[in-house]
């Protein structure tokens, strides 16, 4: 059933209903698995009596952390089964094995564990007091962060005006419409693990350290990918293990999936911060100083919180010169469920409170607040606030695309004229962000990534990288890379799924790195096949290498259409010749210095930038916030497919739109209350309004063919132009997320000086 | 639980199964007649992951119970294409490429398939209703309602 019209790889199976998602798989003789969680945040397991469970019919077995043959954690990870303590309402403690779901389900309700509760910390302030309970260690710092440049004291100094402002972000579900899931099958050499996952490696990892099993015999396979936005990897290697465990104990293949409820419950979330901005502004605009305290919440375990934290002090002045500047990042273990990577990666917490912070600043000045971005923006040559001296900047072409695009001034003007006596009032509000690409020199993790392609007899190609396809069209860029060194077209590039067996390790397709670092990875791939390839065609041809075209399928001299040969006869004559039709690549960025103590270095080899603009109108009896139009201005480098970016862009202004107005998760004591999606907010289609994706394209040094990621980046400014929006509509600001009925109602009336109790 | 003997029409075929009656027509379809298409994301009718069409209606298959089927024509999404040939939805989602991670993919298309047999001409306004009880977190619907519209013409 091929459609010429298929422009990705993978949307025909999608569309059809033919596409492998990894609980559409089957297994003979499966067994299922139901996990028994703690619903205190903090307690002891004292004991737990499985004898009930193991009565109920089709039980087949009650697993606990003795059950473990390796590791049930790295220290302060969280564990596959809990040993000895719980430290969040969600910790998983024993794992009931049956032969039906039904029977699992029943046989975890039977499951008796004791517990000694022990005294919990919910709040990141109070955990870092003395005497607060300890959830890991001897004190609760999780991670923290610094970038301290100049002198701010000098800098306040020098200031006509200072500002001071507390920002509150709060804790958010990354809510792929896929839960998690894993299938082990227990084979003769060690286990394969079917999980989706974009962290395929890690993955494999940890459950090669539960299992206490070389890395080699834990085959991970990855079926397709109902979304992930960070939420698939160290939850999946928890499912992964789980499933590991259960299928290497009774010999038979072992599926884990969650309910919503269970994924909502259990799975890691967006940190939530608290954010204290104290800065110094200059009369014409200019920014002297900023200090910076954040203080976040890691939740019970440490995960990916160092990087995020990292990340967040790096950018916490926003894409600005600031000359002076002192950020102190610092994630706090509590008794919450726990916090770790999601789309933005600690960006869209400080891009949330810097654009505030910008657009409160030139209020105050009584300066056009685009003309103040304009003012303070990074440009070429420009220190940032790690003091890394910035090229190819691209923020004021964003900002220029933004003003024509929403026609800045004059729609400023008109909606000041606005009648504002009836219920219905319209704002307008710009936030601009910029963002690292990839984990950067400031540490997040090794940054590499390998790929191999193999041009087949036939002169098709395979690609074999662990590029993780969750629905971004990675496999997609991919292809279009080879495309492009080869001159082959894109259905004749078949990219493998990704199998730890049998593909290079690309490290997790996270971080905006996945077209940045894997793709630079392919593309040397496709330029050591175009360089074998140009050698055999060229001694066909009698002509030298260099004077060869690969284009249409075809090697070929351009100035003599005699001298001219088909890809495929080529690929032939390799295997004929006995010559490698392989070709690998492996890439990493440039890791420029990192001065850890002070945070200052070239903390990413490349940047990404871009400017928001969100319209809303606001109800001033309901409080509710519709955003009746948004224009996000990115800059991808090079557009691969502009309708797939402009997809990515939706989707991300679409997510941003739940950050900032409804989607929250409740935790009260410790306990998730939105469980499903009743309760937790996902935007619909009601929700979304006029999005207008406008595309820079400022070619980038490293990425392949110029192009730069993106898929993390569209979620940052969203938030805060929406807020600034609303505060222009109500004339007062919402400063903490999310900016629900409730909050913006209460501006409202405070706004209207209307009673509160009608 | 015994098992009851239920008759109905799957995809233009009359299909007689023996379940349970407690069973979801989630479940049926998933893990009895291995058409796996339809997909689970919350089992309260929130996500409409699940969206198959019943006697032209779009609906939550998590929330329908066996019996109910008794009788019914149901389609799936594995019943949309005909004899090899995409249905224009199909096409126009794959063209306007209104599919990024695909989970929600096949509920999308049968609330957008409901919609189109009960109203071929849909405002934008009807299609964005037709699909606000399905969930989709990759593309912000944009494409999505631009695939329906196109289809529709």
């Amino acid at each position: 059933m091929a459609d010429s019209s298929i422009t990705r790889v993978d949307v025909l199976a999608k569309a059809l209903g033919k596409a492998k998602y990894t609980d559409d798989l089957k297994f003979d003789n499966m067994l299922y698995l139901k996990v028994v969680r703690c619903p205190h945040p903090h307690a002891r397991v004292i004991g737990i009596n499985k004898e009930k469970a193991l009565a109920i019919e089709g039980v087949v077995a009650v697993l606990t952390a003795t059950d473990i043959p390796g590791l049930p954690c790295q220290p302060k990870e969280r564990p596959i089964l809990v040993p000895e303590i719980a430290r969040y309402a969600g910790d998983g403690v024993a794992l009931v094995v049956a032969e039906s779901p039904k029977a699992a389900l029943e046989g975890a309700e039977a499951v008796r564990v004791e517990y000694e509760l022990l005294e919990a910390v919910f709040d990141p302030e109070e955990a870092l007091k003395t005497g607060a309970p300890l959830v890991h260690g001897d004190n609760n710092v999780a991670a923290q962060s610094k970038v301290c440049k100049g002198d701010v004291e000098a800098g306040f100094k020098e200031a006509d005006l200072i500002l001071e402002r507390e920002y509150n972000t709060h804790r958010v579900e990354h809510a792929p419409i896929e839960p998690e899931v894993a299938i082990a099958v227990p084979t003769f050499e060690g286990i394969t693990v079917y999980c989706p996952t974009n962290s395929p490696f890690q993955v494999r990892q940890i459950v090669a350290e539960t299992m206490a099993m070389p890395q080699s015999q834990i085959r991970l396979f990855q079926p397709t990918i109902g979304g992930s936005f960070g939420s698939k990897c160290y939850d999946a290697g928890v499912l992964a293990s789980r499933a590991a465990l259960a299928a290497k104990l009774t010999g038979r293949p072992c599926k884990i999936v969650y309910t919503r409820e269970e994924s909502i419950v259990e799975s890691t979330k967006r940190h939530p911060y608290k954010m204290k901005y104290k800065v110094g502004v200059k009369k014409n605009g200019k920014l002297t100083a900023m200090e910076v305290k954040i203080i976040g919440d890691s939740g019970a375990y440490k995960s990916k919180t160092p990087f995020v934290i990292s990340r967040s002090s790096i950018e916490a002045t926003g894409p600005y010169v600031v000359p002076n500047v002192h950020t102190e990042a610092i994630c706090v273990y509590t008794n919450n469920v726990t916090s770790c990577a999601m789309r933005g990666f600690g960006s869209p917490q400080v891009a949330y409170a810097s654009e505030l912070l910008m657009d409160e600043l030139a209020e105050k000045l009584g300066i056009d607040p685009l003309k103040f971005r304009r003012i303070n923006g990074l440009k070429d040559n420009s220190l940032s606030a790690t003091g890394q001296v910035m090229q190819n900047v691209t923020l004021d072409e964003c900002l220029d695309k933004l003003e024509q695009e929403i026609k800045w001034s004059s729609r400023k003007a008109e909606l000041k004229q606005q009648d504002k006596t009836g219920s219905i009032v319209k704002g307008l509000g710009l936030a601009c962000m910029y963002r690292g690409e990839s984990f950067g020199s400031a540490g997040q993790g090794s940054d590499y990534a390998g790929a191999t392609l193999q041009v087949q007899r036939d002169g098709s190609i395979t690609l074999y990288s662990a590029m993780s396809e969750v629905g971004q069209g990675g496999h997609t860029m991919l292809v279009r890379v080879v495309s492009e060194v080869l001159g082959i077209k894109p259905s004749r590039i078949f990219v493998s799924p990704v199998d730890t067996c049998y593909v290079p390790d690309s490290g997790p397709t996270v971080a905006t790195r996945g077209t940045y670092v894997i793709g630079n990875a392919i593309r040397l791939a496709a330029e050591e096949v175009k360089a074998k390839f140009a050698e055999v065609a060229a001694e066909e041809l009698g002509v030298r290498p260099e004077e060869l075209v690969f284009k249409d399928e075809r090697i070929y001299c351009p100035g003599d259409p005699s001298k001219s040969i088909s890809f495929s006869r080529i690929a032939a004559q390799c295997y004929l010749k006995s010559k490698s039709p392989y070709g690998y690549g492996w890439w990493s960025p440039p890791v420029g210095s990192w001065d850890r103590e002070k945070g200052q270095g070239e903390a990413y080899s490349s940047y990404v930038y871009g400017a928001c603009a969100a319209e809303v109108e606001l109800d001033l009896d309901l409080g509710k916030v519709e955003v009746m139009k948004f224009v996000a201005v990115h800059d991808v480098g090079k557009a691969l497919d502009k309708e797939e970016v402009k997809g990515q862009i939706a989707g991300g202004v679409s997510m941003g739109i739940g950050y900032a107005l409804m989607e929250d998760l409740v935790v009260r004591q410790g306990v998730v209350k939105t469980v499903n999606f009743d309760e937790y907010l996902l935007p619909t289609s009601l929700d979304i309004h006029e999005i207008i994706p406008v595309i820079v394209e400022q070619p980038s040094s490293y990425g392949p063919l110029g192009a730069k990621g993106l898929g993390e980046p569209v979620m940052s400014a969203v938030a805060p132009a929406i807020l600034n929006a609303i505060a222009d509509a109500l004339g007062t600001r919402v400063y903490d997320l999310p900016a629900n009925l409730e909050a913006v109602l209460d501006k409202a009336r405070a706004a209207k000086g209307r009673c509160c109790n009608d | 639980m015994p098992e009851l003997k239920i008759c109905f029409n799957l995809n233009g075929r009359e299909v007689t199964v023996m379940a349970p009656p407690d069973m979801t027509l989630l479940e049926l379809l998933r893990e009895k007649l291995d058409l796996t298409g339809t997909k689970k994301g919350c089992e309260i009718g929130e996500c409409g992951a699940c969206t198959v069409i019943i006697n032209k209606k779009a609906v939550n298959s998590c929330m329908v119970l066996v019996p109910q089927v008794e009788g019914t024509e149901v389609i799936t999404v594995e019943g949309l294409s005909q004899n090899g040939e995409l249905d224009s939805l199909q096409q126009s989602f794959i063209k306007n490429h209104a599919i990024q991670c695909g989970f929600c993919t096949p509920g999308m298309l049968m609330s957008a398939k409901a919609l189109l047999m009960n109203n071929p001409n849909p405002t934008k306004e009807e299609i964005k209703e037709a699909i606000s009880g399905n969930l989709c977190r990759c593309t912000g619907y944009i494409q999505i309602i631009k695939a329906i519209a196109s289809a529709s013409k």
